[in-house]
């Protein structure tokens, strides 16, 4: 017998991974959580259906998410996660010694204990002195944050589902209000290439576009996520991505890597044409 | 309460039996179940247009109920705790037209508080039966019209002994009930019928610590919305009535204006509706009630709004206050209800109930979660910080009284003159004026037009309120009767 885990990237274009065994399988009260193992990719997580991590290529999600942001903000005190409850982008905060304090809110508690059973290799972050995990809705979480933090990690699922809040004009703005003045916010930002991903994608940008004067867009190769091709938003109130990263500063943290390095990270902030396309259309297209 | 009786839903029930029975229809609708109409079928579903039938003898007949709509309705009176009840399809509009074309005929007077619903005054004209108002009074600060205080009820009763009946919100839209068991007792020691408009009221028959419900209190009918909290179809509806009520004539009235095609998807919304709420709403209104408190709780903490609730009660004008209804005070942030309203759905993608000068209201009900609760209370966080303004130059109104001069009906038929509203001052009007929301009349047919009402009613129209009502769709022009 064969055993395939099959997701729906569109109505008509189907992702299928052989899976040796289910290892969890639950629904929370919030979504439901399942965890396979698989040949190809080892474990991975599934949220309400829907690819989150695999073992195989989660290091270039959380590299991305994390080292772009922190190369440009390399004094960063403060950090603030949202979502992230496999602990993934926390292993990869944990590398820079000048953070003094990371909250992490994660609405579902399941998933972060779920990781900490089947997931070691990413929920390894989760044990750090400086990390303070919350339990509760990010939207609610920052909403009475003022100026406290350097950096703002959105690390959420889809805009369909417990993460639709996280993708609101509203969200935008209080995270805008509880950044410091030069502080970044960086958000998972969906893909360019469906359309019904696109169009998500394009109105994240708008919004986050209306609060924060710089607004870039970055991309990565995720092989798992629908089309593989994954964007991430760059925002920030004066800190341009590209013009005020001290490349040499950072390659001195001695931080080793994966899939980031500083050449990439000039060269990820460059788009194809039709995503520059589809992010502009949105200028007049909202 | 029954509840293996509960469990049933015979036109549910029914309906499934005649998809089963894959019955061949040449019948009416023409759609065939879905086939004649591939596009409305691809976009409302098959099941949907599947049972989209008309009436016959296994489905019963709303006109004349005697097998499956018969038992839907006598297990629905059964969960409302009244003797009958009555599925509706024209809305609560045709439910509350019902109860008072059942108890008043031309020329007879009904008490009712200013602060009705436009269906209300709808079936005055259609009847012809004249309304003595009670003035429900204004809170000052709030802006909102509230219940009616037992001592005017016992006054107009008093000065009106020929009236028929009497007609309660309950609640009003804003939420704020009457004494209504006081009421009834004056009306029925007066020998005159208690009708109540429930159309925001569904949820009081089913959860624990809400304001009493009509028939509780010994109403004679009820107009209860299920579609607006309990969850049925937009457009479906229950008339309740007491044991004093005759239900062939209730029905006859009902057969005046309802139509011969009722829609069984309606009719089964209400069926499954009415099993869910009776199964269920216990905890379905327990967990909105604490929706709504927490809600307020967060609201509370950004400082600026006020959420009122049950504080504001007085134990006359306010004698209870719905707890599920999220109502915000918004002038202390410098903006109009409406504008905070227009701002949440233009920019923020959320929809409320009502924006009226002063307050927004959200409704929350079966269908809510705490996802959403959290978005609207960022967005009001954010509203107040990006929007607020100084609250200078924003004026208060004031509940005006209205002067009846002539019947409705008879200025509504009257032969009238067409003017400059502006100009109408000291007229009689033979229109309505609404302000939506909340869509309670500024004026209606047989009142005296006054420059008080003609500032209001441009105040309202400066704040975005959309007027309607008259003849002339920008309510700039007025019809007046002519004298
Ligand atoms: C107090 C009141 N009564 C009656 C109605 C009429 O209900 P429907 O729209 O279902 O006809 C409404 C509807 O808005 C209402 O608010």
């Amino acid at each position: 017998m064969e055993l395939w885990y099959s997701e729906q990237h569109t109505p008509n274009v189907r992702f299928s991974v052989k899976v040796n065994r289910t290892l969890y399988t639950a629904h929370s009260g919030i979504q439901q959580i399942d965890v396979f193992d698989s040949r190809e990719f080892g474990r991975f997580l599934t949220l309400d259906g829907l690819m989150m991590l695999t073992e195989k290529d989660e290091f270039i999600y959380h590299e991305m998410i994390v080292h772009v942001p922190m190369a440009v903000k390399q004094d960063a005190k403060t950090v603030l996660v949202i979502g992230a409850g496999d602990g993934g982008t926390v292993r990869e905060l944990a590398r820079y010694p000048g953070i003094e304090r990371i909250d992490m809110v994660e609405i579902d508690r399941e998933v972060v204990d779920v990781c900490r059973e089947f997931l070691p290799g990413t929920a390894s972050g989760l044990d750090d002195p400086r990390l303070n995990i919350f339990y509760e809705d990010g939207l609610r979480f920052v909403r009475d944050k003022v100026d406290m933090y350097d950096v703002i990690l959105v690390d959420s699922t889809d805009p369909f589902g417990p993460g639709e809040g996280l993708f609101t004009r509203e969200f935008y703005g209080n995270c805008h209000k509880a950044l410091k003045a030069d502080g970044v916010l960086v958000n998972q930002h969906e893909s360019p290439y469906y359309d019904y991903y696109a169009d998500s994608m394009r109105r994240a940008h708008i919004r986050i576009r209306e609060f924060f004067p710089v607004c870039k867009v970055y991309q990565a190769h995720i092989p798992t996520y629908p089309s593989g091709h994954w964007l991430f938003g760059f925002a920030s109130k004066v800190l341009d991505p590209v013009d005020s990263v001290d490349t040499a500063a950072w390659n001195l943290l001695g931080i080793t890597t994966r899939y980031y390095n500083t050449d990439l990270h000039k060269g990820c902030f460059a788009l194809p044409t039709y995503v520059y396309d589809v992010l502009d259309g949105g200028r007049d297209g909202q | 309460m029954n509840e293996n009786l509960q469990r049933r839903a015979p036109i549910y029930e029914a309906l499934i039996r005649t998809k089963r029975d894959r019955v061949v229809s040449f019948d009416v609708p023409g759609h065939k179940q879905g086939r004649g109409n591939p596009d409305l079928t691809d976009f409302l579903g098959t099941q949907c247009l599947s049972v989209d039938l008309n009436s016959r003898k296994p489905l019963d007949n709303l006109i004349h109920p005697v097998s499956v709509i018969h038992k839907a309705e006598e297990i629905a009176a059964e969960a409302f705790g009244a003797a009958d009840s009555f599925f509706m399809v024209n809305g609560t509009t045709g439910a509350v037209q019902a109860m008072i074309f059942s108890v008043c005929k031309s020329g007879e007077k009904i008490i009712l508080p200013r602060n009705v619903h436009r269906s209300a005054i709808n079936a005055l004209i259609l009847s012809g039966a004249e309304p003595v108002y009670v003035n429900p009074g204004v809170d000052k600060r709030l802006g909102i019209p509230l219940g009616m205080d037992p001592d005017d009820v016992a006054r107009a009763i008093a000065e009106n002994p020929d009236a028929k009946a009497i007609l309660v919100n309950n609640p009003t839209y804003y939420g704020i009930c009457s004494d209504i068991r006081k009421i009834t007792g004056l009306a029925h020691d007066a020998g005159m019928y208690l009708l109540a408009d429930e159309a925001h009221g569904t949820h009081f028959y089913f959860g624990d610590g809400l304001p009493e419900s009509a028939m509780s209190a010994g109403a004679d009918m009820a107009a209860v919305s299920m579609h607006k909290t309990g969850g049925s179809l937009t457009q479906s509806s229950i008339l309740l009535t007491g044991a004093n009520m005759n239900s062939g004539h209730v029905r006859k009235i009902i057969n005046l204006t309802q139509t011969t095609s009722a829609s069984y998807l309606l009719m089964s919304s209400l069926d499954l509706s009415r099993r869910n709420l009776a199964l269920n709403g216990k905890g379905i209104f327990a967990k909105v009630v604490e929706m709504a408190d927490y809600a307020r709780a967060e609201i509370d903490k950004i400082g600026g709004y006020y959420c009122y609730s049950h504080d504001l009660a007085n134990g006359r004008s306010i004698f209870e206050y719905d707890k599920t209804k999220l109502s915000i005070y918004t002038l202390d942030i410098g903006l109009a209800g409406k504008e905070v309203h227009d701002i949440l759905r233009d920019r923020y993608d959320i929809q409320l109930e009502l924006g009226d000068l002063a307050n927004i209201l959200a409704i929350l009900s079966v269908g809510d979660r705490v996802f959403e609760i959290e978005r609207l209370v960022s967005a009001l966080s954010e509203i107040k910080r990006l929007h607020s303004r100084d609250r200078a130059g924003m004026i208060d109104h004031e509940y005006i009284e209205p002067i009846v001069d002539v019947k409705p009906k008879a200025a509504f038929y009257a032969d009238k003159i067409n003017m400059l509203l502006r100009d109408a001052a000291g007229m009689i009007s033979a229109e309505f004026v609404m302000a939506y929301p909340p869509g309670i009349p500024i004026l209606a047919p047989g009142e005296r037009i006054t420059g008080e009402i003609i500032e209001y009613i441009e105040y309202s129209r400066e704040k975005g309120c959309i007027l309607t009502g008259t003849e002339d769709m920008n309510v700039e022009r007025i019809n007046v009767v002519e004298v």
